[in-house]
């Protein structure tokens, strides 16, 4: 499960910016199963939470039409290298799923 | 003890709000903005939209949000021919710039629509992407 999140936060003049990829099936409900001939069951993460050193700056609802192994990229002012950004997202099962990265000079 | 009791919540400490189901299950664009709580949207070309014009595969469609409203508070994304067309809704606090980039899955070429909060007010643009092969299976 260690690679179910991976985040990078690299500062960018005063901002943060901060991209995080996830591993996740992000499955719609609306696909049939070829053999079945039955709906997929939704399988899809839903809320999504990023904080700065504590401090909630994203608060998001998803629904199933994110993209498989969500990508998101956002930007936080004010932010300084060693600060640190942590996500916390749960999908429509119940499955919760966690990350955290240190913010980082430019190169 | 008594949220946990009512099942309707989960033990999540931060991922506090409640889905909003009426929104993300509203069928036609015109009902997923006003059950999201962006009715009535002004369309601004103050919310840059970064979208391709041709997307081969709906799966995986880049989408760059900024807005130069001042005060944005919020960033939602429809696509108004997906079955729901309300993709995501993102709320911004303690500094967080107005500014989202993400992928999303759209079944069809359709208008994209980005619309946001400032200032208690919601606004609204949008562009069309042409879809070469769609991303939702339907």
């Amino acid at each position: 499960m260690a690679d179910e999140m991976k985040m990078r936060a690299t500062m960018q003049g005063d901002v943060a910016d901060v991209k995080v990829r996830m591993t996740h099936i992000m499955e719609t409900g609306l696909r049939k199963d070829a053999k079945t001939d039955k709906f997929i069951p939704a399988h899809f993460i839903d809320q999504i939470v990023a904080t700065l050193n504590g401090k909630t700056v994203l608060d998001a609802q998803w629904g199933v039409a994110i993209a498989k192994n969500p990508f998101i990229g956002f930007r936080i002012k004010g932010a300084k290298p060693g600060d640190k950004i942590a996500i916390s997202a749960v999908d429509n099962l119940g499955t919760k799923y966690g990350g955290e990265t240190t913010v980082v000079a430019a190169k | 003890m008594v949220a946990i009791g009512t099942g309707l919540l989960r033990s999540g400490e931060v991922l506090a709000a409640t889905w909003n189901k009426l929104a993300f299950t509203s069928t036609n664009v015109a009902d997923a903005m006003k059950n999201a709580n962006y009715g009535g949207a002004a369309e601004s070309k103050d919310i840059q939209l970064k979208l391709p014009d041709i997307a081969e595969n709906g799966a995986s469609v880049p989408i760059e949000v900024t807005s130069h409203i001042p005060g944005t508070t919020s960033i939602a994304i429809f696509v108004e021919k997906n079955q729901n067309p309300l993709v995501a809704d993102f709320e911004l606090s303690n500094g967080a710039e107005p500014y989202i980039n993400t992928f999303i899955k759209m079944s069809q070429t359709s208008q994209v629509r980005v619309a946001v909060k400032a200032g208690g007010k919601a606004y609204t643009q949008g562009k069309e992407v042409k879809v070469t092969i769609g991303g939702c299976g339907g």
